[in-house]
């Protein structure tokens, strides 16, 4: 087995009272889906959250290939190849597609008129325009507003966007919670043709049926802690639910 | 923190919930870019309120051909918008950002007040003196401005609670360091250039600065990435920081650019009146809100523009200059503005909740049905 790209080792975080994290390990390898499931409060987005830059964690390490980091900033982790979709998208809603794409990350005008602080509006719009067509995403508008669309496109820019600045490490939250049936299709294809690149996927979802379609491993998380780490080839959807809730136990880390 | 949430409740609340399960309709297919740009800007409220104003203007013309559709009085009715102009542009900045600044007015008239002193201590008549005043004015409005940022990004109180707060402050200082007395020596070179000069035989000086700092303004916010931030920063905080836009710092270059811009309008009062007419701008935060909101851009950040607001703020002033010159009693202006000022929040009101639905976003189109349906 590979080294993972990004890991983490005993992190925890208390909100209050709540330990959202408790003691947790997690690795991801490259060129692997990655799922991480569990019940609902069991500490998936906190997790990513952490492990993305958006959260501190009160004690635990984190190691991006093979060297300790201290993620404080997302900046620090998209300078690192870790990109993430969060399970409310974290768009701009009155910003067209392209604008979100590119948000932070402005292609700026050669000469006088990047000077005078403006943007290179058509390479951003033909770049977006392909990224989006390569994930199938039906974005019909390049020039409305993100907010006037349907759940499903904004997860479908929300996706494109992460998916076409990272190179090491994805986290998708929840991508296909909106979704129809041939834009999840979509969605899974995509996460497929993600890590064919060698890049890491980490896919949460709620949806045991994708979860074994795409995943090459599982985590399960429960009550902030790790129940499972297991190869998907290698456990079955009533173990999963089993360790989810508690039923069960196996593999643990 | 739970400042947060109710941010997000209100965007949700604009854009609808997530909507749900999307269905795979025939309009799936259909991927085509919008065609044309044209028709989205007659659906701008910029624009419906631009075809009022000019409704306005032509009832007015009709009712006094011979006094209110003048050249000279055009002149004097941009002349007499030109300093809240100035103050328009800041402002339309900060209320995208989803703030709001009360401070204007006062600010303008402590920068009028500190330039006013310094020049009257420097002494003389010319363009150096007159150069300092300027300078004074706008490091005075710039510092109110910094001021105001720095406590609404880094201590985190709340813009108008900031903004009230300074412009009491600043109205405060003004009347203690010249004893509330106005100061009535303006260097001669700004009251005869900038105060009433022209130029192109008959174009106001001062209204010429406006319009500059307008198309400054409107290049900034509409083309640049600078103008991308402060939409990014009103229409979500939260996306923006995660993308790494520099939220703090951000806000308090938007707020620094109002105080400046109040600064300048400081120099352009003195230069205009003569005086540093403490006590005459007391409403003026209210009318500058008032334009730039009759004017489209929506008090819940993220939208709006320039255009608007300079059309937002000839209608209050043509309303007043129509009334007086047709013998109404010009108190109906205020009566009239008000009017138009809940209308305008009405129609942001209808926009934003017509585009959770993606539907139409005309007022026009809006009255039509809702007269059908009624
Ligand atoms: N910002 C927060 N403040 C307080 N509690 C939080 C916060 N974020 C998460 N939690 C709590 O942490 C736990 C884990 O939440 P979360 O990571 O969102 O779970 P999941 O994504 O697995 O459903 C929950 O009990 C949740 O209420
Ligand atoms: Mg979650």
């Amino acid at each position: 087995m590979s080294t993972p790209v990004l890991e983490a080792r005993g992190i925890s975080r208390a909100f209050g009272h709540v330990r959202a994290l408790d003691d947790l390990d997690f690795e991801v390898y490259p060129g692997e889906v990655t799922a991480l499931i569990g019940d609902n409060g069991a500490g998936k987005s906190t997790l990513v959250k952490a492990l993305s830059g958006n959260l501190a964690i009160d004690t635990g390490t984190i190691t991006f290939e093979g060297e300790e980091i201290q993620l404080t900033t997302p900046m620090q982790a998209s300078a690192l190849g870790i990109e993430t979709v969060h399970q409310d998208l974290a768009l701009a809603p009155h910003l067209d597609p392209v604008q979100n794409m590119y948000l932070g990350r402005e292609v700026m005008n050669k000469g006088i008129a990047g000077f005078f602080g403006t943007m290179n509006t058509k390479a951003m719009a033909k770049e977006s325009r392909r990224a989006f067509d390569e994930l199938g995403a039906t974005v019909r508008s390049l020039t409305s507003p993100v907010g006037s669309m349907s759940g499903g496109q904004r997860q479908a820019i929300a996706i494109a966007r992460a998916v076409h600045w990272a190179n090491k490490v994805v986290f998708l939250d929840e991508p296909t919670a909106a979704l129809g049936v041939r834009q999840t299709k979509n969605v899974l294809e995509t996460i497929r043709r993600v890590r064919d690149k060698g890049i890491a996927v980490v896919f949460i979802s709620h949806s045991m049926p994708h979860v074994m379609e795409v995943s090459d491993r599982i985590q399960v998380l429960r009550l902030g802690h790790r129940a499972a780490s297991l190869d998907a080839k290698d456990t079955n959807m009533e173990e999963l639910v089993g360790l989810m809730t508690g039923a069960s136990t196996r593999g643990a880390a | 923190m739970s400042d947060d949430v109710r941010e997000d409740d209100i965007k949700k609340a604009e854009f609808g919930p997530e909507a749900g399960p999307e269905t795979i309709s025939i309009n799936m297919a259909v991927e085509r870019e919008s065609k044309s740009r044209v028709p989205r800007i007659f659906k701008a409220q910029a624009f419906q309120i631009f075809i009022v104003l000019i409704v306005i203007v032509i009832i007015f013309s009709i009712m006094a051909p011979n006094t209110f559709a003048q050249l000279s009085n055009l002149r004097l009715v941009v002349q007499n918008a030109s300093i809240l102009g100035v103050l328009g542009v800041g402002m339309t900045f900060i209320i995208i950002t989803s703030g709001i600044d009360l401070s204007v007015g006062s600010v303008l008239v402590f920068s009028g007040v500190v330039s006013a002193m310094v020049m009257r201590a420097v002494g003389g008549d010319g363009w150096g003196v007159a150069t300092i005043g300027i300078l004074v004015a706008i490091a005075s409005g710039l510092a109110w401005g910094i001021f105001n940022g720095l406590l609404i990004s880094k201590a985190k109180v709340p813009p108008l609670i900031v903004t009230l707060g300074s412009l009491g402050m600043a109205l405060g200082l003004a009347q203690i360091i010249t004893g509330g007395i106005d100061i009535r020596q303006v260097p001669s070179v700004l009251t005869s250039t900038i105060g009433y000069g022209n130029v192109l035989g008959g174009i106001p000086i001062i209204s010429v600065i406006a319009l500059v700092v307008i198309l400054i303004g409107a290049f900034v916010l509409h083309k640049t990435k600078f103008g991308l931030y402060t939409y990014a920063i009103g229409s979500s905080e939260e996306a923006a920081r995660r993308v790494g836009v520099k939220v703090d710092r951000h806000l308090i270059k938007v707020y620094g650019m109002s105080g400046a811009l109040a600064g300048v309008a400081g120099i352009l009062s003195l230069s205009q009146f003569s005086t540093t007419a403490i006590a005459g701008q007391s409403q003026t935060n209210l009318n500058v809100i008032a334009a730039v909101v009759i004017g489209g851009t929506s008090l819940f950040g993220g939208y709006g523009t320039i255009f608007g607001t300079v059309v937002g703020l000839f209608i209050p002033a043509v309303l007043q200059n129509g009334f007086v010159i047709t013998g109404v009693q010009p108190f109906w202006q205020q009566v009239a503005v008000g009017a138009v000022l809940i209308a305008a929040v009405y129609v942001d009101q209808v926009r934003r909740a017509s585009a959770a639905r993606g539907a139409s976003t005309s007022l026009w189109r809006h009255f039509f049905a809702r007269r059908k349906n009624t």
